[in-house]
């Protein structure tokens, strides 16, 4: 049986030979990693590593695995890693319907299942019937679970977190911080957390690695 | 790079290789149109039986008596024009940026920039002409002119109309140049510190922004220089006859029944080509005296005033400027459907539209034709700046501060020397006189347009929306088409108007290409300067305008169409 969960091992990116990211670690599925430190410190960095889009100018070693496959090598769109950024960056060409179905996966086919599973997906994030909205028109938390809805259609194995609550006001940051956590837990996904916040340290409950 | 792409299939393949075979398409021509021009100019034409290299050519210019008066005209006229057009635009910014006088000027820019030249040229005749409106409404109340006067105001010796109407096309492309400039660097902000310090606000624009502007529309302003200098079009409109300016008794001699006249056509052009360096090179010294004189005053810490006086005079200016366009247009409006207008009647006794049903046969295939050639330029040059640009980020070949430089070329490198070394080229290879050959010039000059104003938008877009995708799970080509470019709709539009409008305006490329043969509405109202016949003009120059003018139209139109629904589009 092969291991579960997201490996990082002996990551380390550098840029102009100044080493910004370091570390080694597993994480077991539904479990949070959070890794914190403050800006400019290459927590971001880390994250584009692993979901393979790390720009020209770093210098990366190091391998990432996930549930046992080596995924270091592969195109982005192939490693089943879904992402959140502190800006929900809806398609704004699209409606809010058409992000979902962006995400949602190929093998679900037929135009009437794909519409189908979207709008039950809207149901589930308390959205019902928005399907046809300018996604500029929903307020940020609405925006908020409509990212990460758009995200666990595209059934991610891991999931990443660069800070994403940030930009919601207190109320809200914590309802979206327990539906993402709570989403995450049932799905069995593993959690990799960057953020300069404690109180997103202290929600995830998981461990804590420190960048400087 | 941002990510790795699939590389296998031929297309990935050949994608890396976008930004070359683009300089290739866009700087081969002017290179061998370059050599095509030295042959000749050196006695060297086997065709023509040119086979010893001599400077007989150059003694046959030097033998030419128009040769001085035509050369100071050149350079006169380029460096008046280059120079005010400058001067009011950096006084413009200086004296109104950030009001909201300012952002009017700002919203009348497109339309007046996708003026043709021809078109405003006429328009500016019809103003400025002894019968022109300004005469006709300061007459007889004010001149005591019964009939028009006996003046040369049009074609003046001196080039000063000529110079006129380049400055009124002149001023809204280094506005245009500047305003990216501007929004570049955080202007307000270095002006406003400035003003805390007790500067007047002109004084402060000018002693903190205006440096760092100058150094970022340096090329656009040496283009302006080189293409004022040897411009065809405007000058067989506004310019001198008795001699022409230089670049028009080029094209004189270019389409001279004497074949042999090529040798001293061509050995014109290289004495243009020559003007031209000497020009720009006259004008890079000016940079540095003026830098130096500049640094002097700033540091001689004068707080300067006179604000109100500055504004006043600049809006003016600007105001002339402007209204020389649209009036120009408007003149031409109303001789198109003018019937019988005497002098001094400020409108014609009676309005129809005989001349436009005259020639509505006549302009139709003109129209479709010019539509043709500049849909297929406006598409061959989007789709290989879209190349470029998607090959940019693939592959991460960022271009240097040189390969801008390379963009320019075209621009700076006159048309007139080039074109007539690819003509003569073209004609021993068989390949001139077609639309194919009319497009492939046009592309040349589309090209610079098209790239310069969709790579700033291009690079500009988040490329967080193409990893969110691609950790969705779409490709490269997915990004592409799916993401990137739906939401790069207007700015694509925009840049596909303004390569239409240039395709639309290209008179000497698409005359020397087409061997004549090729009719655009352009060479057609451009020939029918020398009939006089006003009302015709009027109706060549506006079809003319308004197929430049529908792209810009569209351009706005489409995307609040297609994303009406799409707030986060509507102002991207």
């Amino acid at each position: 049986m092969a291991e579960t969960g997201l490996t990082l091992d002996g990551v380390v990116i550098r840029r102009d030979g100044r080493r910004l990211v370091d570390i080694s670690d597993h994480v077991a599925p539904g479990e949070v990693l959070t890794v914190m430190g403050p800006s400019g410190s290459g927590k971001s960095t880390l994250l584009s590593y692993v979901i393979g889009t790390l720009a020209s100018g770093f210098a990366a070693q190091g391998r990432v695995r996930l549930n046992g496959q080596d995924i270091t090598d592969l195109a982005p769109e192939a490693r089943h890693v879904g992402i959140l950024f502190q800006d929900e960056l809806l398609f704004p060409h699209l409606s809010v319907g058409d992000n979902l179905a962006f995400g949602l996966r190929a093998t679900v086919r037929g135009r009437a299942e794909r519409a189908r599973r979207t709008a039950a997906a809207l149901e589930d994030i308390g959205l019902g019937g928005y399907g046809d909205r300018d996604p500029d028109t929903l307020s940020g938390g609405q925006k908020a679970r409509v990212a990460l809805m758009r995200m666990l259609l595209s059934g991610p194995k891991a999931l990443l977190l660069d800070e994403p609550f940030s930009r919601l006001d207190t109320e809200r940051r914590d309802k979206i911080r327990d539906l993402v956590f709570a989403q995450a837990r049932a799905k069995g996904l593993p959690v990799l957390l960057v953020t300069h916040d404690h109180a997103d340290a202290e929600a995830a409950g998981g461990r804590v690695h420190l960048l400087d | 790079m941002a990510a790795t792409c699939e590389t296998q299939s031929v297309r990935a393949r050949v994608l890396p290789w976008a930004p070359v075979l683009t300089l290739g398409i866009m700087l081969g021509p002017v290179a061998a149109g370059v050599l095509g021009t030295l042959g000749p100019a050196f006695g060297y034409m086997p065709a023509l039986g040119g086979t010893e290299i001599g400077l007989d050519a150059f003694a046959m210019l030097f033998d030419w008596p128009g040769l001085v008066p035509a050369s100071v005209l050149s350079v006169t006229t380029g460096l008046a024009a280059t120079a005010l057009s400058l001067l009011l635009v950096a006084v413009i910014c200086a004296a109104w940026s950030g009001s909201v006088v300012f952002r009017m000027i700002e919203r009348l820019l497109s339309p007046l920039l996708s003026v043709p030249h021809a078109a405003a040229a006429f328009g500016l005749a019809f103003l400025i002409a002894p019968s022109g409106w300004i005469a006709r409404a300061a007459s007889p109340w004010l001149t005591g002119w019964h009939r028009p006067p006996d003046v040369l105001i049009l074609q003046d010796p001196l080039g000063l109309s000529l110079t006129a109407g380049l400055i009124v096309k002149e001023v809204p492309f280094l506005l245009l140049m500047t305003l990216a400039a501007m929004s570049q660097i955080r202007t307000a902000q270095a002006r406003d510190t400035a003003m805390a310090l007790g500067y007047a606000p002109v004084t402060a624009w000018f002693k903190t922004v205006f440096p760092r502007v100058y150094a970022q529309i340096r090329l656009p302003v040496y283009a302006v220089l080189a293409f004022s200098m040897t411009v065809v079009d405007v000058s067989l409109i506004l310019g001198p006859t008795k001699p022409p300016t230089l670049a028009v008794q080029i094209l004189r001699w270019m389409n001279d029944p004497d074949l042999k006249l090529r040798f001293l056509a061509s050995a014109a052009a290289v004495w243009q080509l020559g003007l031209v360096i000497a020009a720009l090179l006259l004008w890079r010294m000016c940079e540095v005296g003026v830098a130096g004189l500049g640094r002097r005053w700033v540091a001689s810490g004068a707080r300067g005033g006179a604000t109100r006086t500055v504004r006043a005079l600049s809006l003016v200016a600007a105001l002339l400027s402007g209204g020389a366009i649209l009036f120009g247009l408007l003149g031409l409006v109303v001789w198109s459907f003018a019937g019988f207008w005497s002098f001094p009647a400020l409108l014609p006794d009676g309005f129809s539209t005989r001349t436009w049903m005259r020639h509505a046969m006549s302009l139709w295939p003109v129209a479709t034709e010019t539509l043709v050639i500049a849909a297929s330029a406006t598409l061959v040059a989007l789709f290989l700046t879209l190349a470029c640009l998607e090959a940019e980020e693939r592959h991460g070949l960022r271009p240097g501060a040189r390969a801008l430089w390379l963009l320019y070329v075209p621009l700076i490198v006159p048309q007139i020397a080039f074109l007539t070394g690819l003509q003569t080229l073209a004609i021993f290879a068989g390949l001139d006189g077609n639309r194919m050959a009319v497009i492939a010039v046009h592309i040349i000059f589309v090209l610079p347009y098209v790239f310069l104003s969709l790579a700033d938008p291009f690079r500009a877009w988040d490329a967080r929306y193409g990893h969110v995708a691609r950790a969705l799970g779409a490709g490269c080509d997915g990004v592409l088409w799916r993401v990137r470019l739906p939401m790069l709709l207007r700015p694509i539009l925009t840049a596909a108007a303004v390569g239409f409008a240039v395709s639309i305006g290209q008179f000497l490329p698409t005359l020397l290409a087409g061997a004549g043969r090729v009719q655009t509405l352009t060479t057609e109202a451009v020939a029918l300067a020398s009939g006089g016949d006003r009302r015709v003009i009027a109706v060549y120059a506006l079809s003319q305008t308004a197929l430049a003018l529908l792209p810009f139209a569209l351009a706005l139109l489409v995307p609040a169409v297609v994303w009406r629904n799409r707030r986060g589009l509507r102002h991207g």
